[in-house]
């Protein structure tokens, strides 16, 4: 470990110790990416991955002449988004400058809302494993552009510490984001890790669901930001919170909250304060460590954006935006796993591999739900690691629900039907033409496999008197022989009622 | 009168990176002067009870479709770049927080 990191690894306090002192007061602030085509304010293309300052404008890169108009479908998305965290929508709401310097945008400001976000006061109900059920009061969603990306050059480590310069690619500069802001959390306890990573995972699947965002934490559509304060036990004044950002992924939003709880109560125990501070987390090492100190007052000397009209959207407008909501994800949740009959951890697997929408609509083409769960999860998943891609970028329901079909026909076992999942992954065709080119049916005339079995019992005498004199559990070593003869082309259970059939038969 | 000066026209336009030629900052500085003065008396007529006024115009709901319109090429989006570095600007480690 470099020796500044070592400095930066604070003492921590037990977890279940730092509960019986503290009580953690949680919020979070969740950034989801838009997936409109364009940006926020201008016609640039909004992609993900194209090279760099390709999609660049006058207005998103704050130059004179440059007039930002409102995208109308990014005002869509988050009016939809506000609807399904229960918001209410502003009737008059608009954009305000948030002046700060710093290269990743080159405006000097970014374009966002203070005092009239577009949607407030909403809530939403997360269930933990345990069955808890937690209310989440979403205080505002208002909307915003998103900053470009700095890539920090020199210095040991790619930080921001000792780099000799930095570059700016200004294709994310002007992507429009919504920020979901909770109210404070109280009554979290030993459940505070847990909740954070629930709400998040939450806000995650309602924007998926809704088609608002691509929703992928891993190229950065769903950032969050985890605001923890403790609380001495028996006290009514709120302790000094810590911001930890961009924490990333749904298990580090778990760790960074454990983190602070555990590094807090160590401090605080200790007869140390907390500093009022953004932190950085460190998803390599697992720790956070101190960034700038932040104060409520921030002078971020916000003010109404002279360059982009009001909003107010019309109650007409609004009920029928409410109309095209999905089903809340946690009412299918729900739905499904009674319709497929999974126990709680096969459908938790399930949805913690995000393959609930894999399972449904390989289900809808004809797979029976375990069947379809066992291939996703299992064999699929596993393919699917080992390539360091999605497991439904692999295969297509329809693919899938086929293969599965096969196998249940009896044309295919477990083990060819990995081969030919192999060939319809390789893009050699669907599974019916794969089993066809591949020639990897399974044996389905006796002929030569009662001759494979013939040969085997005749080859192991020892074996073919014990199944006569009545151990027809001395089978296995002739089955063994006799799918490595047939290649593993044939079904092992037809296989087992050859074997004492031809047992007793031969001479 | 303000007190805007020539040094304070000179700094704003070196802060701005605008070349401004001596006579340029005179007729400036003398601008600016009389925008602040104007300021100033609005100011003296808006009293507490007078509500901030951020859009003059009765006008709400101008948006735009979300239709893609050609970008600036990469060599058009860094013509005006202090620096660069391949096809991204560069600009000095800034010592504050990731």
């Amino acid at each position: 470990m470099p020796n500044a990191e070592k400095k930066n690894r604070a003492e921590l306090m037990d977890f279940d110790r730092a509960l019986e002192l503290f009580e953690p007061v949680l919020g979070f602030e969740v950034h989801v990416e838009l997936n409109t085509k364009t940006k926020m304010f201008c016609g640039c293309a909004n992609e993900f991955g194209s090279g760099a300052n390709t999609n660049t404008c006058p207005t998103c890169l704050g130059l004179p002449g440059g007039l930002p108009q409102v995208n109308k479908k990014a005002l869509e998305s988050s009016i939809r988004l506000g609807l399904a965290l229960g918001c209410e929508i502003a009737e008059h709401s608009r954009f305000a400058r948030k002046n700060y310097f710093y290269p990743d945008t080159a405006k000097n400001f970014q374009t966002s809302q203070y005092d009239d976000p577009i949607c407030h006061d909403g809530s939403i109900t997360i269930e933990l494993e345990s069955g808890r059920l937690v209310t989440v009061e979403i205080e505002r969603a208002h909307m915003e552009d998103d900053a470009g990306k700095l890539t920090h050059m020199g210095g040991a480590t790619g930080r921001i510490q000792g780099a000799d310069y930095s570059l700016v690619d200004y294709n994310r500069g002007g992507v429009p984001l919504v920020e979901i802001v909770t109210q404070m959390i109280e009554g979290a306890e030993h459940d505070a890790p847990e909740i954070g990573k629930t709400y998040v995972a939450a806000i995650r699947e309602i924007a998926k669901a809704l088609g608002v965002s691509n929703a992928r934490m891993e190229e950065g559509n769903v950032r969050c930001d985890a605001n923890v304060s403790l609380r001495p036990r028996g006290s009514n004044v709120l302790g000094t919170r810590t911001e930890t950002k961009n924490v990333n992924s749904l298990r580090s939003v778990e760790r960074a909250v454990r983190y602070e709880i555990q590094r807090q109560a160590a401090v605080l125990s200790g007869g140390g304060t907390i500093t009022q501070e953004t932190r950085h987390w460190h998803e390599d090492t697992g720790i956070t460590s101190a960034g700038r100190p932040k104060s409520d007052a921030d002078d971020y000397r916000y003010f109404p954006e002279p360059d982009l009209l009001p909003m107010a959207p019309s109650r007409e407008w609004v009920e029928e935006l409410r109309l095209t909501l999905p089903e809340p994800p946690a009412a299918r949740r729900k739905r499904l796993q009674a319709a497929w009959g999974f126990v709680n951890l096969e459908f938790q697997d399930v949805v913690n591999s995000d393959l609930l929408d894999a399972v449904e609509a390989t289900v809808a083409a004809g797979a029976s739900a375990q069947a379809a769960r066992k291939w996703w999860t299992g064999e699929i998943a596993r393919l699917a690691n080992v390539a360091g891609v999605a497991a439904d970028s692999l295969v297509t329901p329809v693919q899938l629900a086929a293969l599965i079909q096969l196998v249940e026909a009896g044309t295919l076992t477990d083990r060819l039907a990995r081969q030919v999942l192999e060939g319809v992954i390789a893009g050699e065709g669907t599974p019916v033409e794969v089993v066809e080119s591949r020639g990897l049916a399974v044996v389905s005339d006796d002929g030569p496999l009662i001759a494979a079995i013939d040969a085997a019992l005749l080859g192991q005498p020892d074996v073919l008197a014990k199944i006569r004199g009545g151990k027809p559990q001395a089978a296995g070593a002739v089955i063994g022989a006799v799918m490595k003869a047939m290649h593993g082309q044939a079904d092992a259970a037809r296989v087992r009622v050859l074997v004492l059939e031809r047992a007793q038969a031969i001479e | 009168m303000s007190e805007i000066t020539a040094e304070q026209v000179a700094h704003l336009a070196y802060l701005a990176r605008i070349d401004l030629s001596p006579l340029e900052i005179t007729s400036l500085t003398r601008d600016l002067g009389q925008i602040v003065d104007s300021i100033a008396k609005v100011s003296e007529v808006a009293t507490a009870d007078t509500p901030a006024t951020s859009h003059p115009m009765p006008l709400t709901n101008v948006f735009r479709e979300d239709v893609v319109v050609p970008s600036l090429t990469v060599e058009q989006a860094l013509s005006g770049a202090p620096d660069r570095a391949g096809d991204k600007f560069r600009v000095p480690a800034i010592l504050d927080e990731e």
